[in-house]
Order: structure tokens, then C-alpha cells, then sequence
């Protein structure tokens, strides 16, 4: 019984009394829930660094909507997802028309968009750390931005579960699905599209850092675990969430910064899953000890 | 007969351009750091200078990166003058870049200087500050408008010791401006008097007021450090809902320019409304309502007067 008590103290108590603390416990499972499968999907095509790319991009559309309606989260997500869909398709179209591939022609793009959203920014006058403004903490959530996470991510579920074949066998065979007739650029876009609003969304409430290390590092980490593309997805929403949960707790405990701290956690996970999971290091040294002889 | 008066009178037009130009070139290139402190030296200076300044109104000083403009500006310079107490760190590489080689004012010797408060917080816990703020000199010494004299009687002196034909001039610009600062001292302490010391206390998301509080005896609690760039954890916000909760403390201002997000959660969180902007290490713009540092400070009190009503 005391254990119980002192379990509840520990692990559940500071959700009780602390508002924030629950607010930003729900946005980071709400996240968890999307953003770590997308972020599989995005492994799964080559494209890791992509979330990084676009927190970059979609700097133009956030200046923009600050610039035109101040500090409104709409306006900044509704600017961000703007510019992050332009520089994707922008990058899509490249690819498709020249001989740049997908990951040359974003690279290009969004460093142009970068510092298209830097000259905006500087030239609106206040020279003040405006990443800091434009762009969430994950203490400083308010019913808004859990709104904005809430909806994205649901909406993202319901349509990763209706395009699911589509999104499988584009990742593994194109060239099988546009010979069964399948609109091959059709789920590449949805699916980017899902990305750019999972990014934006989280950018705004949570912060950039959040937003992409928790898109990849559990997406990344499990693909140590399992070879079947169902159980990653699942392993990645459990090790995102575990890890936003330890994270606010080591924040609340040991007085780190959260977001950062949240990323740690998912770090450690993706450390661990190096060396212990079946496809990782450990194992592999394990199973093939006649290689020495 | 036409044509050439017309020319005479383009001639002359010119002429007075290029005099009127001279004159302006007459006066001294005066370089400041910050807007607060440009507009203490363009009082003691007056029209014998001419003052530029670095980071302007409301810009953060902490994160200011100079750019060609400023670079220049220093190097034209007779004179550059900064807060000091590690206010500037950036300072040191832009004279280095303009290869200014004249004198450089620290308006804030001879104050009586205080150190950093680290997180209230921390020190309890035994932990180490935050190792972001650098050197343990509090800089924002200009919240204390009795600190502004002893600026004022720095400036007048390297302004005397440059230009000794404006000496005169210097030191009754100095004379009045020093006037006014006991005025509004002399106002603000009287106003502050009228409150038990109960309720003095505030909330800012910026620790800047260390030297105000010390002087009118008004205890600010911030969220976050010194830096404007810190993040906050969740126990350093937890406890500080907590305190306010414990305090009873209504008077919540954000800061002009760090993240009003956090602020909004941690008030409505704790139930108390938010009071207006209090400018920190800025002036607003000339339309806003501290172009001027006796504005800015009389704005500040004003505000938290009407706020620590409430508590």
C-alpha cells in the first residue's frame, strides 16, 4: 500500500496538481500517435532527413503569417503548411523534370526558403530570438495548439489507415503499383502532405526540435526491433511516447529543460535499441562467433 | 537674364546644403550600445553630438548581431560609451572590426554593482546555477534611476575631456537631466510607499529588475533566467505556480520581447490576469509609450502600481 502511495506520488502526482504538466503530456502522445509512424514511412522511403529539411522550410510561411496577422497560431500554422507544401511540390516537380533526384532539388530548395524566411524576419525589425516566439514550448501549450495537435494527428491516423496499401506498396515497389494502375503520385503527395501538417502542427506547440526528433529517432529505432512493417509502427509509438513521458518527468525532477530533455530520452532509447535489439549490435556479435575462427 | 538667376539661386541653394552639412559634420559622432543608454548621452550631449545607437528600441541586446552599418558607425566615432558589467558582450569584436581607437565610456563605474541572482529554486536544491549566464555581475543597473546619475556625471565627464570648449554645456545638460532623475525618483519612491510590503511582489518573465527591486523594495519572481535565450524546465515552472498560488500574487507582466506563450500558461494556470508590457533592456519606438527613459520608467512603475493593486 505505501508503495502504491509513493508510486502515485512519483509518477502521477505532478500530472494531478500541474495543468501544463498534463497539457503536455496529452500533446506529446497525441504526437506520439502520428508522427512516429509517419516518421517510419519516412525511413522506409530513404527519407530521414526530410523532417529536418522542412522545419527549415516552412520558415517563410511562419514569417509570413506573423508579419501579415502577429502572433495568431492559425496564421503561423496556416503559413507554415503553405510554404512546407509549396517547397515540397517544388522539389516533386524538379525531380520529375530534370535529372536533380527528390533529395538534391529539397536540399536546394529549402535552404533558399531558410533564408527567404531569415531576410523576412530581419527585415520586420525586432531582431529578438524570433524562433523562440514563432515557434512552441512544450510547458507553454495552451488549449489551442492541443487542439491543432489533437485534430492533425487523428486526422493523420484515420487517412495512414485508409491509404495504407497504397502507401506500402508505393514504398516498396512504384513501379509495381503504377503498372497495376495505382496513381503513384497521388499517395506519394497525401503522405508528404500528412508529413508537412504533422511537422507544422507540432512546430507550433511543442517546438522544432520536439517535432522532428520525435518523427524519427523512435522510427529509426524501430526498425532495430521487428522486420514487419506493422509491429515498427507500433514499437515507434510506444518508444515516442515512453519517451515523452520520461522526459517530463526528468524535467520535473531533475530541472532540465523539457523539450530537449524529451529528445534525450528518445536519444537513449535509440542508443539502447542499437545494442540490444535483434537487428542491432549485440545480437549480431552473438550469432556469428564462428566468423573468428 | 532669367536663366541666370536661376543659376544663382541653385548656387546658393547648394551652398546652403553643403554649410548646413558641415554644421551637422561638426558635431561629434557619439556611439552608444543600447537605446536606453543613447538616449541618457543625447541628453548630456545635446546638439554639440550627434548619438548613434547600436541596438535599437526594442531590440534584445543579448542576442544583437552586429551588422556593416554598425561596424561603420563605430569607426566614424569619436567616442563610444556602453553600460559595461558584461552588458555587451559583442562589443569587444566590433571595435576590433571598425579599428576604433578612441576611448570607450563605461557609464556604469562607480555604481554600487550587484550580482546575479541565480534560480531562487536551485540554490535551495543545492544545484548549480545555469551555466549559460556568464560572469556574475548583474548588468541591468539602469533600473535604478539613482544608478542613471552616476551615468550621467560619466558621460559628462568623457564628454568634457573630448570637446573642453562644450564642457560648460555638458555639465548643465547634466545638471538638469540629473534633476529629473531625482524628480522621478523622489515620485516613485513615495508611490511605492503607499503598499505594505505584501504586496510588493511581481512576476516578470524576465529578471531584469533586480536593481529596481533593490532600490523601491519590489520583489521580482521570473520563470526564466537573466538570458533571454534559457529554457525553462518543468520543475522551475511547477515551483513557480506553486509560489504564486502560496503568495497570492496578481501582478504578472511579460517582458517585451521573450516568449509570451509560457507566461500566458503559467498566469492562467495560477489564475492571476497579465498586466501590460514592462521594458526591460529597451526603449520602444519613438510612437510607443517609452521612447524615452524617464518614459520608460515612469511607464514601468505606472504599470506596476496598477497591477500590485490587485495582489
Amino acid at each position: 500500500m505505501m508503495l502504491l502511495h509513493d508510486f502515485y506520488q512519483f509518477a502521477i502526482a505532478p500530472f494531478q496538481e500541474f495543468a501544463f504538466m498534463r497539457r503536455a503530456l496529452v500533446a506529446t502522445l497525441a504526437l506520439a500517435l502520428s508522427s512516429a509512424p509517419l516518421g517510419v514511412m519516412l525511413t522506409l522511403r530513404r527519407m530521414s532527413l526530410f523532417g529536418e529539411a522542412l522545419s527549415h522550410a516552412v520558415l517563410p510561411g511562419v514569417a509570413a503569417g506573423f508579419i501579415f496577422f502577429g502572433l495568431s497560431l492559425p496564421a503561423l500554422s496556416i503559413g507554415g503548411f503553405l510554404a512546407g507544401v509549396i517547397v515540397v511540390a517544388l522539389a516533386g516537380w524538379i525531380s520529375r523534370h530534370t535529372e536533380l533526384k527528390e533529395d538534391a532539388s529539397l536540399a536546394a530548395v529549402y535552404v533558399v526558403a531558410l533564408a527567404l524566411g531569415v531576410i523576412m524576419i530581419s527585415g520586420h525589425g525586432t531582431q529578438l530570438d524570433l524562433l523562440h516566439i514563432l515557434f512552441g514550448n512544450v510547458l507553454g501549450v495552451d488549449t489551442e495548439g492541443l487542439l491543432l495537435v489533437a485534430g492533425v494527428s487523428s486526422l493523420s491516423v484515420l487517412l495512414m489507415a485508409g491509404l495504407y496499401r497504397g502507401l506500402l506498396l508505393e514504398s516498396f515497389d512504384p513501379s509495381y503499383l503504377a503498372a497495376s494502375g495505382g496513381r503513384n503520385t497521388i499517395y506519394q503527395q497525401l503522405f508528404l502532405m500528412l508529413v508537412v501538417l504533422n511537422l507544422v502542427a507540432s512546430f507550433q506547440t511543442l517546438g522544432t526540435l520536439m517535432a522532428v526528433g520525435l518523427m524519427m529517432l523512435p522510427a529509426v529505432s524501430a526498425r532495430l526491433w521487428h522486420d514487419t512493417l506493422p509491429a515498427q509502427l507500433v514499437n515507434s509509438t510506444v518508444q515516442a511516447a515512453a519517451a515523452g513521458y520520461a522526459g517530463l518527468m526528468l524535467s520535473y525532477y531533475a530541472s532540465v529543460p523539457s523539450g530537449p530533455v524529451i529528445i534525450v530520452c528518445a536519444g537513449g532509447f535509440y542508443f539502447l535499441s542499437l545494442i540490444f535489439a535483434p537487428r542491432g549490435w549485440l545480437p549480431r556479435m552473438l550469432r556469428r562467433p564462428h566468423l573468428r575462427a | 537674364m532669367k536663366l541666370f538667376r536661376h543659376i544663382v539661386l541653385g548656387a546658393a541653394v547648394l551652398l546652403t546644403h553643403l554649410s548646413s552639412a558641415s554644421a551637422a559634420d561638426a558635431k561629434l559622432p557619439v556611439v552608444a550600445s543600447f537605446s536606453i543608454l543613447g538616449d541618457i548621452v543625447a541628453n548630456v550631449g545635446g546638439d554639440r553630438i550627434a548619438v548613434t545607437t547600436l541596438v535599437g528600441p526594442d531590440q534584445d541586446a543579448h542576442v544583437f548581431q552586429p551588422a556593416p552599418d554598425h561596424i561603420k558607425s563605430v569607426a566614424r566615432a569619436k567616442l563610444v560609451v556602453i553600460n559595461g558589467l558584461g552588458f555587451e558582450g559583442w562589443m569587444e569584436r566590433v571595435v576590433q572590426s571598425a579599428n576604433y581607437r578612441g576611448d570607450i565610456v563605461v557609464a556604469s563605474n562607480g555604481i554600487a554593482v550587484r550580482d546575479r541572482v541565480s534560480d531562487e529554486h536551485d540554490a535551495h536544491d543545492g544545484h548549480e546555477g545555469h551555466d549559460h549566464h556568464h560572469g556574475k555581475n548583474d548588468p541591468h543597473a539602469w533600473q535604478n534611476p539613482a544608478n542613471i546619475v552616476v551615468y550621467t556625471r560619466n558621460i559628462v565627464a568623457a564628454l568634457s575631456k573630448l570637446d573642453p570648449a562644450g564642457a560648460s554645456v555638458y555639465q548643465n545638460n547634466g545638471d538638469t537631466y540629473i534633476a529629473k532623475l531625482n524628480e522621478l525618483d523622489r515620485w516613485a519612491t513615495q508611490q511605492f510607499a503607499q503598499f505594505p510590503d505584501a504586496k510588493r511582489k511581481v512576476i516578470t518573465s524576465h529578471d531584469a529588475f533586480e536593481y529596481f527591486g533593490a532600490h523601491y523594495q519590489v520583489k521580482f519572481l521570473a520563470p526564466q533566467g537573466v538570458s533571454t535565450d534559457s529554457e525553462p524546465s518543468a520543475k522551475e515552472v511547477a515551483n513557480l505556480i506553486r509560489q504564486i498560488r502560496k503568495e497570492k500574487i496578481r501582478a504578472v507582466f511579460i517582458e517585451n520581447m521573450s516568449s509570451p506563450k509560457l507566461l500566458q500558461q503559467i498566469s492562467k494556470e495560477a489564475g492571476v490576469s497579465l498586466g501590460g508590457k514592462l521594458y526591460a533592456d529597451a526603449l520602444s519606438q519613438a510612437d510607443g509609450p517609452a521612447p524615452t527613459y524617464l518614459k520608460l520608467m515612469r511607464y514601468n512603475i505606472e504599470q506596476l502600481l496598477a497591477q500590485m493593486k490587485l495582489n
